[in-house]
């Protein structure tokens, strides 16, 4: 195996990452590409960490730990705000969020 | 070869279960997929021989965000009955797609004409006691200061989740 099919699903993964948060109207569907981007740049340190020049120093496998981290930190704070914004006003559609729409 | 097989079935799995988050109906079916997508992930981590993310994937993502996602799904009672197609997608989606596989083209044509390191025959083997050896030396700074934020997120996503006339009572 190489490096480059592993980059490749890491693409498509973004992309599709990409397309769901920009096309879906619930918020929570938005939450959920979010972290399919995130998913895809871990899978891109974990593949540079596997066959770059120096696998000993650990360094993408502890980059890909924090980020993991810093992405669960994220989804809880954002699920947090959609529920809080659904009790507000019943809703979770992002097209009906315009309240602050000049 | 055997290695080969085993990275495209793990791929086809992560990819299919991501488009089916994209279009699928119903948002329960859809955290469903996304947790499909998670165990593709961390099975490609495991085969990549970083045990240690691949667990910790099926830990947080699987144990912790999908059951996050469902909850905040079935608290939304966004898992209702099938809704008509124009109300799952937003107002401007068919550009949001066409943007969006614009971008994965130019990242797989970039991907493509790079010259990449063609390395990775010695199989690098990193044991857990390597890695929190790791993590209590060179990286004991970025470690605290997750802790930290994660504490924060934690009590941030509390306050902001939690009823406004409870917040009076304080």
């Amino acid at each position: 195996m190489t490096l480059t099919p592993y980059l490749i699903v890491a693409a498509l993964l973004f992309a599709i990452g990409l397309g769901i948060a920009l096309t879906r109207r619930n918020a929570i569907l938005v939450l959920i590409g979010i972290e399919l981007m995130l998913n895809a740049a871990n899978l891109n340190l974990i593949a540079f960490w596997r066959f770059g020049p120096h696998p000993e120093l650990m360094t993408g496998m502890l980059f890909a730990l924090f980020s993991i981290a810093v992405a669960a930190a994220e989804a809880s704070v954002g699920l947090g705000l959609v529920i809080a914004w659904y009790r507000h006003s019943k809703t979770t559609d992002l097209d009906e969020m315009a309240r602050m729409k000049g | 070869m055997m290695e080969g097989f085993i990275f495209g079935l793990l791929a086809i799995l992560t990819l299919v279960g991501a488009l089916a988050a994209a279009v699928l109906r119903n948002l329960v079916h859809c955290a469903l997929s996304l947790s499909v997508t998670f165990v593709g992930l961390a099975l490609m981590y495991l085969s990549l021989g970083a045990q240690f993310v691949g667990l910790s994937q099926i830990l947080v993502y699987i144990g912790a965000v999908a059951i996050l996602v469902v909850f905040a799904i079935l608290l939304t009672r966004g898992a209702g009955a099938l809704t008509p197609h124009r109300l799952i997608a937003a107002a401007g989606w068919r550009l949001g797609w066409i943007a969006s596989v614009a971008v994965g083209f130019v990242l797989i044509f970039a991907l493509v004409r790079s010259p990449l390191p063609a390395s990775g025959d010695q199989a690098a083997k990193v044991t857990v006691l390597q890695i929190g050896q790791a993590l209590m030396g060179p990286y004991v700074l970025p470690l605290e200061v997750v802790a930290i934020l994660l504490t924060v997120a934690l009590i941030g996503a509390v306050i902001v989740a939690m009823p406004e006339d409870q917040k009076e009572m304080r």
